[in-house]
């Protein structure tokens, strides 16, 4: 119980939250990872998984890609990068980041193209519709709930394996957690894994809000949610 | 040169490779031969007791949250709020309570896994249909052999879709142990890190990821065997699939 309280003690004084080491500096650097990490996995996936799922082609690709990906440390990958091209920029820790995303976004994404109802698909067609307009206009729209869990369970994801930047000495709130492990302050190691926690809890938040607010459909696909889904398609990924 | 005042090990038989610190080495391999079958030991006990016990454990929790709804909730809330907790964080949490040792990692691992078995094994249980447990408990079935002869059986490719994920993440998150010294081949890929040793991080980094493909591969392969009816009918479902995508204009 003591150590909630070091914890909490912890983080209410004021000295840990400025200067190089203090949380909103390494907050700073968790969140510009994060992002700069989401954008470029987004970049490179989404395409790709759009139009494999659209032209209905490489999906043996697009599904194994997650599960070598899941076999492939993270950790391992970081240091691997560290090594190869030095610790002097943020790169490696972003590279290794958009290796660890790519696979689960580009798998929901295919996923979720390929889940669209064929006869939508196929009415679509009939009604004159070009390649670029189904893709648009109907699998897009109808796919998006999908993707978008993709991309949310993918963040997360990338919230939590930032820290691991920190092993190796990059930036992050993992470097908290770091800090007070060698130092042997249980107390601020609690509260760097809180923070992490909590941030990735507030992104989860983020999207579920954002999804909810932007889903023209909600009321009706409510109803239907339960039986929509694929088994397995649960995008699931390693915590690391 | 760098190499060996940093790893401070003895350089007993200095093939050329280990001098420049290639990438790939077969000197490393040959000289270190015993330290990577430990490290790979140590990784397979620590994943498969990981596993193992998160099993044992996901099952029990799985049927509380079938049999009493309002349960299923919290179960699955619980796990799935205990995936987003870091593995740096989780271990560095544990370490007070359990001090540094292989409980740490195990413990870590454990509660990761649960997130993924509880709810596969719980889709796998809802889904088998409600018709077959009738008919199982019209033949006279009771409720454990209703549960083991039939439910289970017919769970077995939802529950080991999970138990493949589950195996897979966990020999890849083993390597975290490594700030521990409990985390079998991360054990040599931190001790790389910190000595810029290539050698030793790239030839730990591929033995990990084989042992998780080889451990997937086995997995599948013991589903096939458990489950023979499943294959047949995916095979033929995905025939029949593939015909109707071709078909389209």
């Amino acid at each position: 119980m003591n150590k909630i309280t070091g914890a909490w003690s912890w983080l209410t004084t004021s000295s840990h939250w400025s200067g190089v080491d203090g949380v909103w500096n390494r907050l700073g650097e968790h969140l510009f990872l994060t992002v700069v990490c989401m954008l470029i996995s987004c970049a490179v996936a989404l395409p790709i998984g759009l139009a494999l799922g659209h032209l209905g082609k490489g999906g043996t690709l697009a599904i194994n890609v997650s599960n070598v990906g899941r076999a492939v440390p993270t950790f391992a990958v970081l240091v691997l990068l560290l090594i190869l091209l030095g610790t002097g920029s943020q790169w490696p820790t972003i590279l290794a980041l958009v290796l660890f995303a790519v696979p689960p976004l580009l798998t929901n994404t295919y996923v979720g193209m390929r889940e669209v109802d064929r006869d939508v698909v196929q009415a679509a067609r009939g009604m004159g519709m070009t390649g670029g307009q189904m893709l648009w206009r109907v699998e897009l729209p109808l796919a998006m709930p999908l993707i978008m869990t993709g991309v949310r369970s993918a963040a997360v994801q990338v919230v939590a394996t930032a820290t691991v930047a920190a092993i190796p000495g990059g930036g992050g709130l993992g470097r908290i957690i770091t800090a007070g492990f060698s130092n042997f302050d249980t107390p601020q190691v609690f509260a760097g894994a809180v923070l992490v926690a909590v941030l990735a809890l507030l992104v989860e938040a983020l999207f579920v809000g954002g999804q909810w607010l932007l889903d023209p459909a909600r009321r009706r696909r409510r109803r239907t949610a339960v039986c929509s889904g694929p088994a397995g398609a649960a995008p699931a990924d390693a915590p690391a | 040169m760098v190499l060996a005042s940093a790893s401070a090990r003895p350089l007993a038989a200095s093939g050329n490779c280990l001098v420049t610190n290639e990438w790939v080495c077969p000197e490393y391999v040959r000289s270190r031969k015993q330290e990577l079958i430990d490290a790979t030991v140590q990784h397979l006990q620590l994943s498969s007791v990981s596993v193992l016990i998160g099993l044992l454990l996901a099952f029990p929790l799985a049927l509380v949250a079938r049999r009493w709804r309002a349960s299923a909730g919290p179960v699955l809330g619980v796990t799935t709020i205990l995936y987003t907790i870091p593995s740096l964080a989780m271990f560095s949490i544990l370490v007070p309570f359990l001090g540094l040792a292989a409980s740490v990692t195990v413990t870590g691992l454990v509660l990761y896994s649960l997130t993924i078995l509880v709810r596969n094994i719980l889709a796998g249980l809802q889904g088998v249909p409600e018709d077959v447990r009738e008919a199982a408990r019209g033949m006279g079935y009771g409720p454990l052999r209703l549960l083991l002869g039939v439910e289970v059986r017919l769970a077995l490719p939802t529950i080991f879709a999970g138990l493949r994920i589950a195996t897979v993440s966990t020999i890849s998150l083993v390597t975290i142990g490594g700030i521990i010294d409990h985390g079998g081949l991360g054990n040599l890929i931190y001790e790389g890190n910190q000595s810029l040793f290539k050698a030793e991080v790239l030839t730990a980094s591929v033995l990990c990821v084989v042992i998780a493909i080889t451990a997937d591969l086995l997995l599948l392969g013991v589903q096939r065997l458990l489950t023979p009816w499943a294959n047949a009918g995916k095979q033929s479902r995905f025939r029949r699939r593939a015909t109707t995508v071709e078909a389209m204009p």
